[in-house]
């Protein structure tokens, strides 16, 4: 049977710019992945405190390395994105808020809260950077 | 015409089976770890910088023995339902996207087990 290859396709993503919603929707995705992964991090941190004062010293000297200081923040901005995002699609659980200009909005709102959180923290300063 | 026995329509599944289970799941872990991140916040804090008897005491509170482990549960079950959706997003062969997910929920469990192991030690020395 012959294949007719001259049919209509929809767009592909990489020609395709995605408006903001939809970077954040791949955002929340990615970002969910990303902190999956990093729950390993924290079995290591809790299981270090459990193996007494030397290894939650060695513990503290290996996350204090840049790079996984590196690592410790892209997982709390990471956190606070998801959490925000993560907030609104609670909201939209409920039938509400699809409107486009309010997507738009509260797009923006998640984005300046997560900054806003990760600053705070910055601040509370208890990670030592 | 309905085609369905007495039965089916009692438990309204339809041809899923298992009904809104992991959709509904997903939404009270989510709405658990809402104030329990921030809780995390304060612990990874304490453990990056305090000294090690400080984020012991912390931690060896019973609010704060309850929080973690209320984390845990939450997070690491939520984490294997999340991962779950985005395999049977991408991968469309029946073997390896089942295969997959029963590591991913494995390997989540064992991760959640490995951390309360270290909740009920660390509750034991404080």
């Amino acid at each position: 049977m012959a294949i007719n290859t001259n049919r209509p396709t929809s767009p592909h993503l990489q020609v395709y710019r995605l408006p903001l919603t939809g970077i954040i929707s791949i955002t929340h995705r990615m970002t969910g992945v990303m902190l999956s992964a990093g729950l390993v991090l924290f079995v290591y941190v809790i299981s270090a405190l459990a193996g007494g004062g030397e290894s939650y010293d060695t513990m503290q000297t290996v996350m204090n390395q840049w790079l996984f200081k590196l690592v410790v923040w892209g997982f709390i901005y990471a956190l606070f994105f998801h959490l925000c995002h993560g907030i609104r699609h609670l909201i939209w659980d409920t039938g509400n808020s699809f409107e486009l200009e309010t997507l738009n909005r509260y797009a923006m709102i998640e984005l300046a809260a997560s900054l806003v959180l990760t600053l705070m923290t910055f601040i509370w300063g208890h990670y030592g950077l | 015409m309905d085609y369905r026995t007495p039965l089916s329509r009692a438990k309204g599944l339809g041809s899923a089976k298992s009904g809104t289970g992991h959709w509904w799941m997903q939404r009270i872990t989510a709405a658990a770890l809402v104030p329990l991140t921030f809780w995390l916040i304060k612990f990874l804090g304490l453990s990056m910088t305090a000294p090690y008897q400080q984020t012991l005491d912390w931690l060896v509170s019973p609010v704060n023995t309850i929080c973690i482990i209320a984390w845990i549960i939450a997070a690491f079950y939520h984490a294997a339902l999340g991962l779950q959706v985005v395999i049977e997003d991408y991968i469309a062969a029946e073997g390896p996207k089942i295969i997959s997910i029963w590591a991913v929920n494995l390997a989540f469990l064992f991760l959640a087990l490995t951390a309360l192991l270290a909740v009920f030690r660390v509750v034991s020395i404080g």
